[in-house]
């Protein structure tokens, strides 16, 4: 399967394992990654909080990229993006006059945005276009005795009715379904579909790394091994600034974060290392000790 | 007729004794209301469930509660979608007071404690400016479209209930107060525009104390996406008056939107000295990045020492290809020089309907 790759510019910067891991991850799943590398960040909300008009034509033309290419859809790594850009999606493709004002502002570089792109995050592809049986038959080493919190990232759980999540589509299971089909254990803790608290990083300190601490807290008390996200904004808070949580929660964490494609990438036989898992500021002990002690019992 | 099991968690705080669950199993039709469910355990089984209720017809906003862990009405929501929505092995109904207030008896919460004092702060009223008009005010009929979705709220407490940055800070204005501030900013008949704005960006519990989680919109009964309206309030604040406020809400915002403009991607290892030291390449310069810098110690050193960071990497912006570039500030220069920013609000213009013209075809043809 072909798809337009959407990497987003976290995963290219602050967490080059995630881009790294989805790179090695997709050959093994037999996903053709077209990375739209002339596309541009999808604005994160912040530029929408800025100027609507703008950040809606950014993703137009990220769109009109991807519908250039001969992939099936086009697929991001990033909660954040996906949620962006489906904001961005809806407004375009909710009104042509509105469409026809952007693709104006495209026309120019020969872009022009249709309709109706189909723009889904990893974890949907792995679930609605690979499929979880599928997957199945996919795994060498199965996270048996892993205990994972599922951890997705407000952009991509809300709102339900723009993400396309209900009853034919649970979209915010999907986690927790991937993790049992990957042979793992699911956490089931308060924290799940909660903030992170990143996007306030710069402005409430304190309340942000109260967020990530409160739920890296109640992930370790219900017992987790690691928590792993799709969302590389939430992996930053949860992971990069974990020491400074520590200091605001007053309590010890040390709770590794993996990114979706590693823990996949665990699952399909790959090593640790190879998956950049020695890359994280919490270092993945846990899961690595895991992995070699399966390895060892294979 | 079908039965329902509504698991209701009970709680006197007077009594000194400690919440607990109880089960009600009624039998109503699915289309009949959570609240009716509620008021009928209430009537036939235990007359001291305290829910609090009026007009059973989503106007009044009495009856917020929890369902299945989220705020909502309890009279807008079926019984049959919430036994979908339920999350217990059992099929039960799990119904609880809305979060965020303090609870004064079962499925009541103090409003007043929480709610209603945030609707205080923001100054709910209009506040005009200079002698009232001989006649009536005149207000350009888009001016008031614009607000109609802050009015909308009728002020159930469903978004302050499941905010995430009030959970972890109880001073945030939160929501629905920060969508009521919209009602009076957007209003034209308002005075003191500069002055809502100035008070309520430089409050650090204010609309940068929105950690944009989305539940407030996915909460809210009424479609009044109170998020919305703090981005509005947002882009009021940063860009119609230029509000440069202590919470580095707008240079964060200005940082992330010249820093793509300038390379087409995010640039994170300058986006943060420059949210706290200001929107150029000298930010991180600033005392305030500075101190910043130094607080952040603990994490950049592991970031560098686990090689997550390199140094190169964060002195050089990963861009994207030199055309693209252009397209990207060509984007930038035209959306920006327009005298005013345009906004789609699908609250107000709806959803084009899909289809409209081949419906009209096949009429067509299967009269012929």
């Amino acid at each position: 399967m072909r798809v337009a790759y959407w990497p987003g510019c976290v995963s290219r910067g602050f967490t080059p394992e995630l881009h790294g891991s989805m790179a090695k991850v997709a050959p093994l799943l037999d996903i053709e990654l077209v990375e739209l590398n002339r596309g541009n960040c999808c604005g994160a909300g912040v530029i929408a909080e800025h100027n609507q008009e703008l950040a809606d034509t950014l993703n137009a033309r990220t769109f009109a990229l991807a519908q250039q290419t001969d992939g099936v859809m086009m697929m991001n790594i990033c909660s954040t993006c996906q949620g962006s850009q489906s904001e961005c999606q809806q407004r375009l493709d909710a009104n042509s006059e509105y469409r026809n004002r952007i693709n104006d502002t495209l026309r120019s570089d020969g872009l022009r945005y249709e309709k109706g792109v189909v723009n889904k995050n990893f974890l949907w592809v792995l679930v609605e276009d690979i499929g979880l049986d599928q997957l199945k038959t996919m795994v060498k080493r199965p996270l048996q005795d892993l205990k994972v919190g599922p951890f997705y990232g407000c952009y991509i759980v809300r709102p339900r009715d723009r993400l396309g999540i209900g009853s034919d589509a649970p979209r915010d299971r999907y986690l927790q379904q991937l993790i049992e089909a990957l042979g793992g254990t699911v956490i089931d803790y308060a924290g799940a579909y909660k903030c992170c608290g990143f996007p306030i990083i710069t402005m409430n300190k304190d309340a942000s790394l109260k967020q990530a601490g409160t739920h890296l807290g109640d992930a370790l008390d219900a017992d987790a091994d690691c928590l792993v996200t799709p969302c590389p904004l939430c992996h930053l808070n949860l992971d990069l600034q974990q020491p400074l949580a520590e200091r605001v929660v007053g309590r010890d964490l040390g709770l590794p974060v993996l990114h979706l494609p590693q823990l996949v990438g665990l699952a399909l036989g790959l090593d640790p290392k190879e998956l950049g898992m020695a890359r994280h500021v919490v270092k993945p002990t846990s899961v690595i000790d895991w992995s070699e002690s399966v390895v060892a019992s294979v | 007729m079908p039965e329902f099991t509504l698991k209701i968690r009970r709680f006197l705080p007077e009594s000194g004794e400690a919440a607990y669950w109880q089960d009600y199993t009624v039998d109503l039709e699915g289309h009949r209301s959570v609240l009716e469910g509620i008021l009928t355990a209430k009537a036939d089984q235990d007359g001291t469930i305290g829910i609090r209720c009026s007009c059973r017809a989503a106007i009044c906003g009495s009856c917020g509660v929890r369902i299945n862990g989220r705020a909502a009405l309890a009279c807008k929501t079926h019984l049959e979608e919430a036994l979908e929505g339920s999350e217990s092995e059992d099929g039960e109904i799990v119904v609880e007071p809305m979060g965020n207030m303090p609870v004064i008896k079962d499925l009541i919460v103090d409003m007043d404690a929480v709610h209603w004092k945030k609707i205080q702060r923001v100054t709910p009223w209009l506040l005009p400016e200079g002698d009232p008009p001989e006649r009536e005010y005149v207000v350009p009929h888009e001016a008031m479209v614009d607000v109609t979705q802050s009015m909308a709220c009728i002020q159930c407490g469903a978004c302050v209930s499941d905010c995430l940055s009030m959970e972890v800070d109880p001073d945030f204005i939160g929501p629905a107060a920060l969508a009521k501030a919209y009602r009076f900013v957007g209003d034209p008949r308002d005075g003191q525009h500069s002055e809502r704005l100035n008070d309520l960006a430089e409050d650090p519990a204010g609309i940068y104390d929105c950690t944009h989680c989305f539940n407030c919109i996915e909460a809210c009964p009424k479609g009044v996406a109170p998020m919305n309206q703090i981005m509005r309030l947002r882009r009021a604040a940063g860009d119609d008056y230029e509000i440069n406020d202590r919470n580095n809400g707008n240079r964060h915002e200005r940082a992330f939107t010249s820093l793509i403009r300038d390379n087409g991607l995010l640039w994170e290892a300058e986006l943060l000295p420059r949210s706290y030291g200001g929107d150029s390449f000298f930010g991180k310069f600033a005392p305030a990045a500075g101190l910043e810098l130094v607080d952040s110690l603990p994490s950049i050193t592991r970031a560098v020492l686990r090689r997550k960071v390199t140094p190169m990497g964060a002195l050089k912006p990963h861009k994207i290809p030199k055309e693209d570039l252009a397209q990207v500030q060509q984007i930038y220069e035209k959306i920006e020089s327009q005298d005013d920013r345009f906004e789609l609000n699908l609250y107000i213009v709806g959803e084009e309907v899909e289809g409209d013209t081949e419906v009209a075809v096949e009429t067509e043809g299967s009269s012929a």
